[in-house]
């Protein structure tokens, strides 16, 4: 394709221009979207468009998601290369961001090297640090020991993986809903997760801002095609008090939006390949598309936020 | 006379053999890549995400193949865990048990577990 980022082109900003694509606001059809806090976004969406630098923020990180290392099929047959494309734009934001959050399937089938190739390609972004969350892909057959032993060295990760810390005063958590999944049923936390996740805000007063992520959507996206989480509820009651919670998904491979409240929930388009709107297709299964179309339809999350509002402002960019 | 007996003997011993492999095999699941030239006999398809058929009725001692068609991963698990688990499944990649007691085993997909499906053996 004729605008394929190479590895030694400039980090100098000079592809703000299709970084900073906004993703529309998908969701049409779904009947719960609602505009509220996104406002926020779009206009900073708008401004990036517009060509302006981002605004300085006291706090940005960046989701990436559904990497899927190892996939090789006739959606995207070189996803190490989309994956680096991902990486090449991080590398050339003007303000680079703190840190990176992966929510998970950072692999296809968990093979040690899916992991290996996934490792040494991230070497080549600037920002260090990630934090991540596994997919259902990353635990496929030692239920996340693999996954575990490589992705939470800088975290006291709990249980099968979960964990929270502290940026700028916003409370990260990170939650993991993959594992020991029942027959017909959704994501699921489990109460061993959930009893921690309510002892680890108990004493956070309600205006610190949220963030959770964890791969599978803590809402109820499509449930007939498994995307959404079983006892979300719960852990979504745990946190009902906080006047800032934005919760952050991958697994469904494009962008929905919904605000509830004081909740704002968010999917990330993979990097790999993207999926089928809720119900548009037989199954969830890889999309098809068009060459020229494939990039974008992948993309990253940009997420912004600046003490004193209350909402953190969350634009998605397209790899084109 | 002496062949139907010999004859029956053998059938009797069959059956002792496929009894105590029974329990053995219902454990023992073999997965590999698909072999199109064997029957499609009590062969499960793994296609758009669902199992098809989505109740197969066998006899016990009957093996039973999984095909996953898809381009995403798929595992095998008994509910109940009455056979051992697979493991994922990738495109074209197959899984075999040898069914076991007559009795009805429901299984899902652990990636996906909205994907049940179930195994009636009968005698």
């Amino acid at each position: 394709m004729s605008d394929y980022i190479s590895h030694d082109h400039e980090h100098d900003g000079i592809d703000r221009r299709g970084f900073l694509h906004c993703m529309a606001w998908a969701g049409t059809g779904l009947l719960w979207t609602i505009s509220g806090g996104v406002l926020a976004s779009k206009t900073l969406a708008q401004i990036a468009k517009a060509g302006e630098p981002l605004p300085a923020t006291d706090l940005s990180f960046l989701q990436i998601s559904d990497s899927h290392i190892g996939f090789n099929k006739e959606a995207n047959k070189d996803v190490t290369a989309t994956f680096k494309i991902a990486l090449d734009r991080i590398n050339a934001m003007p303000t680079p961001p703190s840190f990176l959050i992966h929510t998970g399937d950072i692999t296809q089938l968990s093979k040690p090297e899916e992991f290996d190739t996934f490792d040494e390609v991230l070497k080549s972004c600037r920002t260090k640090d990630v934090f991540y969350v596994p997919g259902e892909h990353d635990v496929l057959n030692d239920g996340g020991k693999l996954y575990r032993e490589r992705y939470l060295k800088s975290v006291e990760g709990k249980g099968s993986g979960w964990y929270s810390f502290n940026k700028n005063g916003v409370h990260f958590i990170a939650l993991v809903n993959v594992l020991d999944l029942q027959a017909g049923g959704l994501g699921q936390l489990g109460d061993e997760q959930l009893e921690w996740l309510e002892a680890d805000v108990k004493d956070l007063g309600t205006s610190t801002p949220i963030v959770v992520f964890a791969h599978i959507p803590l809402w109820a996206v499509y449930p007939q095609w498994g995307w959404g989480t079983s006892d979300s509820e719960r852990a979504l009651g745990y946190l009902k008090r906080f006047g800032s919670v934005t919760v952050l998904n991958g697994h469904i491979h494009q962008v929905l939006q919904k605000v509830e409240g004081n909740v704002t929930f968010h999917t990330a388009m993979s990097t790999a390949f993207p999926q089928p709107a809720p119900g548009t297709a037989a199954s969830p299964g890889p999309m098809k598309v068009p060459a020229e179309k494939l990039r974008s339809m992948l993309g990253l999350t940009s997420v912004q936020y600046k003490q004193g509002k209350t909402t953190l402002a969350v634009v998605d960019s397209n790899l084109s | 006379m002496t062949t139907l007996t010999s004859r029956n003997k053998t059938i009797a011993l069959l059956c002792g053999i496929s009894f105590l492999n029974l329990s053995l095999c219902a454990i023992a699941g073999e997965i590999k890549d698909a072999d199109r030239t064997t029957t499609n006999q009590n062969r499960i398809e793994i296609k758009d995400f669902a199992f098809n058929p989505q109740t197969l009725t066998v006899k016990s001692g009957d093996k039973v193949t999984w095909v996953n068609r898809d381009e995403e991963p798929h595992t095998v698990v008994s509910v109940e865990k009455q056979f051992k688990k697979s493991t994922a499944l990738d495109t074209d990649q197959t899984f075999t048990i040898t069914a076991g007691a007559p009795g009805t085993y429901t299984y899902f997909c652990s990636v996906h577990p909205k994907m049940t499906g179930t195994i009636v053996v009968e005698k």
